[in-house]
This record gives structure tokens, C-alpha cells and sequence, in this order.
């Protein structure tokens, strides 16, 4: 046994124990997006003429979506939506729960955790159909509890709705995750800021921080991507009115599908894919930029 | 000086972990509350910092009652059992942290924490952060923290216990000279009786969240108030046999002794320091005041050993000077040396026999 194979496997069934799994990855993964770039650079659609014998267009569809109002408007209200329900919203609100409920005896703490997770468990088209419910214009539970009938929640705040939605949503993984960082700070830590005198401001900055800068980092990129490409809003607005609240999937979504336009929404898909990369790209480099720093 | 009067802390599921307790400390005194684990000694401590809320009570410090006071405005410093110094700052940066948050200038508090630093010996490592440093050097960053932000008290929980035995007997010598340099009160929790007496002015030894006994290391080693505190103290237990006062002679396992006059009648517990009598082998001629038996152990403590001798179904345990150590299965007879034994009735210390 040598030391590159600890096993004594043998490289030809090494492969073989590899193999079905790298080809389901293949097939249903790497192929598709590939298909998704080629996708990008026909004018496919969904019926007529074009459906049938798509023909190659170049960078057309992407010089179109940069110039597109819609596109652009579209960007904006995701970047919107992931900063305000998924940075500031969930991974705030999250850190929040779980540090005042780091101390606290049993039961509160157990059944706080419990409800939050609860919204996190359930499928999103039971939340969906919850909120829609809570939100309704005319047997809304929220016009009935602050006596404000026939407001439309959905109809005038839409961006502000699908925010909130999601930030009660996905509380509970940011919660969870801080509240597993926080048991990583020695209380003798805390307690020796406190006796200095450190207020809990500073208790945070020059005690919980620098510990958990990893776990925040984690946090972030993990429910930026998701937020970045989530899809759940769409049950609750459509996107609607009049795009105001049409997130990049949801715009993929209306474009590629009800639209019927193949080529485009797939060019628009691959943006989508490099603005991930970017954010997966920023947060290795600070991850990276870390570990310099710990280990000297 | 620090107060301590009628202080209770009960845990939720009540468990008190403190009891109505009174203690005074004194100025400028290096104090030890010593206890088994679980004796509330470390939540006492914790009490008086302002970690814990006290159920009930009052502690006071310098003169003022600070029981309803943050742990941030009690002006005591403490240095905790990992040390807890801050991974990602520097050996500087973590000296000067209370300075920092006391918004003393960056200029001053650094020129403070170089000037506790070689107090310390540790002008070296002012850049160095704790994970490259040994326990010793960790341990003196800690204190160096604790020094540099002139409080009027601290607390230290369980200081040496990091330490490797070496390190622990020198870190002791310098944490005594320490305080006496510098002469701020000083309170410091240990389950080390040893350490306790090594280092303290006083002791208070706890038990099951009460105070049995306050008093110099002297005082506690040679007249322990109950027989929990004369088991607990010195680094060999003392013997405790059940004995019995008749007609103005002590019976005690097998021997007869003679009895102070003014103890009455009845039961007792017999105390003797294993240091504190004296092995031969032969018989004793027509003497009565030893304790005969057979050696069931011999342990060796290097300059000395630990006999067990076992009488009837009794162990008595002499320490025997290097060279005159019995064989094991041997008989042997143990004689107390006159008044250095202790004689507890009802828990209580009585007298010396």
C-alpha cells in the first residue's frame, strides 16, 4: 500500500466506485449547463418557427438584456431583495435571536428555536399559502388584526412583502448556525470583557467577532446565493404588478417559460451564473485573506 | 477590604450554591477560599466579581455595596483558569484591553502595558500572540492584564491549575512576591490545600457552600475545626478514628491514652497527622499508648514514606523517615507524639490530647 492509496483500491476500481456518481453529475449537472451556454447564444424558443430550427445568434441576447429596462430593473430589485431579507434580514434578525437566547434556561430557549424553525421546515408552497392568507386583500388575517380593510399589502408594498416573507422565512438557518458559533465563545472571554467594562457593543466587536468571523462569512455567502436565486416569491406575487417585485428567477421564469423565449432566458441564466461566481469568488478570497491572518 | 454578609446564591432547581455567608477580607490581604469541587467556592468568587447575582446578601468592596453593580464598575480585575486571553489580539493589545475600554490613549495604555509587561518578564513577547506563547507565559500575559488596570481587587480563579508541576511550584513563589509588591487584595479560589497554605494570609475552607473555618495557614493545618477540615488539610490525610473518653483515659483503637481533664464521658473522634507518630517494630514493654498493626502498604514519597497500618478493621497511616520503612505483612506499633493529636466531639474540635 503505498501512501497515495491508504485503501490498496487500485486506481482502475477507484474509478469504477467514482464513476456513477461523476456521470449523474454529468448528465445532470455540467450537461445541462453547458446546454445552457450554447442555449444562450440561440434565438430558441419554446413554439413557431424558431423552435424548430433555432438559429445561432452570438452575444445578441446579452447585448439585448444589458440594454433591457426590464433586465436592469429586475437586477436591481434582486440585489434589493438579497440585502435587505437575506444579509440584513436573516443573518441580523438570526444573530440577534440567538444571542439573546444564548443564555436563556431551557423551555424559552427551546421553544423560541422551535417556532423559527418551524418556518423553515414547512414547504414553501404551505408558507406561500400561509402568507398569502395573512396578507389577503379582502379576508387578510393582517387587515383584520389592524383594522385596515381592503388594503392590499401584496398590490402596493409588493417588494416590501416578498422581503419580509423571506426574512421569516430563512431566520432559522442564520439563528442555527450563529447560535452554533456562539457556544464556540469561551464564556471566560465575555466575562473578562465585562469586567473591564466593555459594554455589549464592544463585548460583540472585540470578543464574538473575531471569533466567529468564519461562520459569519459561511452565513453570508450561503444565504446570499440562495436569496440571490430563490424562486419562492414568485407564489406570493408572480412578480407582479407590473415587475415591481420580478426578482432575477422569477424574470427568467416570465421570460424563458411564459414568454416562451428559450435563448434568451438562458443567456439571462448564465448571468445569473457569473454574479454567483463572483460572490463565491469574493468570499473564498476573504476566507483565504483569514487564514493568513490566524496562522502566521 | 471586602464584605460578605449574608450572602446566598441559589442556583435554578435549587441547588444553593452559597449559604448565607459572612466574610471579612482585609486590606491588602492574599486570601483563599479552598474546597473540594462543588463546595461553592468558585461561585462565590464569581459573586463577588459581580458574575452572579446572590439570591440574598450584601457584598461590599472598599467600603461601598456593590451588589447591585456590573461586574464592569466593582473595580476588580480577574484572572480566569484558561487565562482567557483574546486569540487575535497581541500580547500588548491584550494587556492594554481594559485600558482600551477605560478610553485611555492609545500613547498611555501602550506605554502601561510595556511597563506591566517587564515587570512580568515579558518585554520579549509584547508582539506575539497568545497561541505562540507556553502556559507559564500565558498565565503571566493574564496577570499582566489583570495588573496593568490598577484595581482595588483581584480575583483569581484556580491561578496554577494550568501549569505543570514544575512550572506551578515557581509560578507560586512569583505570584506571592507579586502580590506582596504590589499589596492589592487579593482573592483566590484553589482545590489545592498545598497551594492554599503556601500562599495565602488567610484561608477560609469551604464546604457545601458554608465557611467551616477562617484562619492563618497555621491555624487551619494545626487546629482544623472539624474533622471535613482536618481531612482536607495537608498533603497526607490525617488519621480520624472513632475513639472513646472512660473514666479519664481515651481508648482509640486499641490504645489507651491519656486525656486531657476536662472532657467529659462518651464518644470521640481521635485526629492525628500520619506526621505525627512515630513507627517501631518491636513491641512496646509495658506501654499501652501505641497502636499496634500490620503494615499493609508502603508508599514511597521520595524522602519519606506512607505506612498503612492496618488494627482490627481501622487504618492508621504514619509517614517513616527514609531508611526505616517496614516490610509489607510486618508487625508494627505506632505511638502518637504527646499533644499533636485532636479530639472532635459532635464535629467540633474539643482539644488537643
Amino acid at each position: 500500500m503505498s501512501q497515495a492509496d491508504p485503501s490498496g483500491l487500485g486506481r482502475a476500481r477507484a474509478v469504477g466506485f467514482v464513476l456513477p456518481g461523476l456521470v449523474l453529475i454529468g448528465i445532470f449537472l455540467i450537461f445541462p449547463a453547458l446546454w445552457t451556454i450554447y442555449l444562450g447564444l440561440t434565438d430558441y424558443r419554446l413554439t413557431g418557427l424558431a423552435a424548430a430550427n433555432p438559429q445561432v445568434v452570438g452575444l445578441d441576447n446579452y447585448t439585448t438584456a444589458l440594454g433591457d429596462d426590464r433586465f436592469r430593473n429586475s437586477l436591481w430589485l434582486t440585489v434589493q431583495y438579497v440585502l435587505g431579507s437575506a444579509v440584513v434580514g436573516q443573518a441580523a434578525l438570526g444573530f440577534a435571536i440567538a444571542w439573546m437566547l444564548r443564555n436563556r434556561p431551557g423551555p424559552v430557549k427551546r421553544v423560541t428555536e422551535g417556532l423559527v424553525l418551524l418556518a423553515w421546515i414547512l414547504p414553501s408552497s404551505v408558507v406561500a399559502f400561509l402568507w398569502i392568507a395573512l396578507l389577503d386583500r379582502d379576508e387578510g388575517t393582517l387587515n383584520a388584526l389592524l383594522h385596515t380593510p381592503g388594503f392590499a399589502w401584496l398590490l402596493d408594498y409588493p417588494m416590501s412583502s416578498i422581503i419580509v416573507f423571506n426574512i421569516w422565512r430563512g431566520t432559522a438557518f442564520s439563528m442555527m448556525l450563529y447560535g452554533a458559533a456562539l457556544e464556540n465563545v469561551p464564556p471566560s472571554h465575555l466575562e473578562t470583557a465585562r469586567l473591564a467594562g466593555a459594554s455589549t457593543f464592544q463585548q460583540l466587536r472585540d470578543v464574538v467577532f473575531p471569533r466567529i468571523k468564519g461562520h459569519v462569512l459561511t452565513n453570508l455567502l450561503l444565504i446570499s446565493l440562495w436569496t440571490f436565486n430563490d424562486f419562492t416569491s414568485f407564489q406570493l406575487t408572480a412578480g407582479g404588478p407590473e415587475g415591481r417585485s420580478e426578482i432575477l428567477p422569477v424574470y427568467i421564469y416570465n421570460v424563458a417559460l411564459s414568454g416562451g423565449q428559450l435563448g434568451f432566458g438562458a443567456a439571462i441564466s448564465f448571468l445569473v451564473l457569473l454574479i454567483n461566481l463572483v460572490f463565491a469568488f469574493i468570499y473564498l478570497r476573504l476566507l483565504r485573506g483569514r487564514r493568513k491572518v490566524v496562522v502566521p | 477590604m471586602i464584605s460578605l454578609s449574608g450572602l446566598t446564591k441559589e442556583f435554578p432547581g435549587g441547588v444553593r450554591a452559597i449559604d448565607s455567608l459572612d466574610l471579612e477580607i482585609r486590606d491588602g490581604e492574599f486570601f483563599a477560599l479552598l474546597g473540594p469541587s462543588g463546595c461553592g467556592k468558585t461561585t462565590l468568587l464569581r459573586t463577588i466579581a459581580g458574575l452572579e447575582t446572590p439570591t440574598s446578601g450584601n457584598v461590599g468592596i472598599g467600603g461601598t455595596d456593590v451588589t447591585g453593580l456590573p461586574p464592569g464598575r466593582r473595580d476588580v480585575a480577574m484572572v480566569f483558569q484558561d487565562y482567557a486571553l483574546f486569540p487575535h489580539m497581541d500580547v500588548t493589545t491584550n494587556i492594554a484591553y481594559p485600558l482600551r475600554i477605560k478610553k485611555v490613549s492609545r500613547a498611555r495604555r501602550e506605554a502601561k502595558a510595556a511597563e506591566t509587561a517587564s515587570r512580568l518578564s515579558l518585554s520579549e513577547l509584547l508582539a506575539r500572540r497568545p497561541a505562540q506563547l507556553s502556559g507559564g507565559q500565558q498565565q503571566r500575559v493574564a496577570l499582566a492584564r489583570a495588573i496593568a488596570s490598577r484595581p482595588q481587587v483581584f480575583l483569581f480563579d484556580e491561578p496554577l491549575s494550568n501549569l505543570d508541576a514544575r512550572l506551578r511550584l515557581e509560578a507560586r513563589t512569583f505570584l506571592k512576591r507579586l502580590q506582596r509588591e504590589l499589596a492589592v487584595t487579593t482573592v483566590f479560589v484553589t482545590h489545592d490545600q498545598g497551594e492554599a497554605l503556601a500562599l495565602a494570609d488567610r484561608i477560609a475552607v469551604m464546604n457545601a457552600g458554608r465557611i467551616t473555618q477562617v484562619g492563618t495557614p497555621s491555624e487551619v493545618f494545626h487546629r482544623p475545626a472539624d474533622p471535613f477540615v482536618a481531612g482536607f488539610i495537608g498533603s497526607t490525610p490525617m488519621n480520624l478514628l472513632p475513639a472513646s473518653a472512660e473514666g479519664g483515659e481515651l481508648h482509640v483503637a486499641g490504645a489507651v491514652l491519656p486525656l486531657p481533664r476536662d472532657i467529659p464521658d462518651g464518644p470521640l473522634v481521635y485526629g492525628l497527622r500520619p506526621e505525627y507518630a512515630d513507627l517501631s517494630q518491636s513491641a512496646p514493654v509495658g506501654r499501652r499508648d501505641a497502636f499496634s498493626g500490620k503494615v499493609a502498604v508502603v508508599e514511597n514519597l521520595g524522602t519519606a514514606h506512607l505506612v498503612t497500618l492496618e488494627s482490627g478493621d481501622l487504618l492508621i497511616q504514619v509517614v517513616v523517615p527514609e531508611g526505616d520503612e517496614p516490610a509489607v505483612g510486618a508487625s508494627a506499633w505506632a505511638a502518637p507524639r504527646p499533644g499533636r493529636a485532636l479530639l472532635y466531639r459532635d464535629d467540633r474540635l474539643l482539644t488537643g490530647a
